[in-house]
């Protein structure tokens, strides 16, 4: 099998078994978008303190694997302005459809929750759209 | 206290997976997104890897009435497709392959991503933040 195939099984292995610890541990469901989401705009108030330990521990974890030189650093593949329109997009995105990638795409089809799969189709479809679209006008590395 | 360490466990999990996924490398994820193209399949192995292990974790919480915290378990999802969800996705879609970065790639990698990796997380912040004040005035 191709390396990055092994590599994306073992590691999606890990962020499924992150979010069976979360849903069994603590009783919530491991969305990225919904966690930062909260703390935004203050709708995740009452447990605000877990939200920031769990987005440290995600953002602390991957640096120091880098930092030890365990994983590659990666480039970023567009420019200041496109990633600004990508992050907007994404930003408000995630809020108005409920959910991301790890909520919807993760969470939500293991339960095979209707609006979990339905959202994966659609972002999956509009994500390969603005891949062809930023390779045509050349926005991309 | 405890669920603040199952938080920091879950956090530490995820971002490491996402590393080792290559969920990271937005150029990596470009290719997985490029599904009318040259498609590299690899973001369907890092799916299926991470719906198994919760294909058995809703199984064992649907015979339990809370978590180990003694926080209520999720209710049932919400079954409405509605055309905020549509919407929603949708444009997540497009910024996820305009940029190869979705939340929680762009959360792990701020600590070692740079610059550029900083603006993206400012933005999507932003996005957010724009969502929060016109769904007040909707």
């Amino acid at each position: 099998m191709n390396p990055d195939w092994i590599a994306g099984l073992i590691g999606g292995l890990m962020i499924g078994c992150a979010a069976a610890v979360y849903l069994l541990g603590n009783g919530r469901i491991m969305g990225a978008s919904g966690l930062l989401g909260g703390l935004v705009d203050g709708t995740g108030r009452s447990n605000m303190v877990e939200r920031a330990v769990f987005i440290a521990a995600l953002i602390v974890a991957p640096a120091l694997l880098v930092l030890i030189g365990a994983a590659e650093r990666s480039a970023p593949i567009a420019g200041s302005g496109i990633l600004v329109l990508a992050g907007l997009l994404v930003g408000f995105g995630t809020r108005l459809g409920n959910g991301c990638t790890s909520g919807h795409g993760v969470c939500g089809i293991s339960r095979f929750s209707r609006r979990g799969i339905v959202a994966t189709l659609v972002y999956l479809f509009t994500g390969g759209i603005a891949v062809i679209v930023a390779r045509a006008l050349g926005w991309t590395a | 206290m405890m669920r603040l360490v199952i938080a920091a466990l879950a956090g530490a999990l995820f971002g490491t997976g996402l590393l080792i996924s290559g969920m990271t490398d937005p150029a990596k994820v470009q290719g997985w997104l490029d599904v009318f193209g040259n498609w590299d399949p690899t973001l369907g192995f890092v799916l299926t890897g991470a719906i198994l292990p919760m294909l058995v974790a809703w199984r064992v919480a649907a015979r339990r009435r809370t978590a180990l915290t003694g926080t209520e378990l999720p209710p049932p999802p919400p079954q409405k497709i509605d055309g905020r969800l549509i919407a929603g996705a949708a444009l997540f879609g497009l910024g996820w392959g305009l940029s190869g970065l979705c939340p929680g790639p762009a959360m792990a990698s701020l600590g070692f991503g740079g610059v550029p990796f900083l603006i993206f997380f400012a933005a999507m912040v932003a996005g957010m933040l724009l969502f929060s004040v016109w769904n007040r005035r909707a």
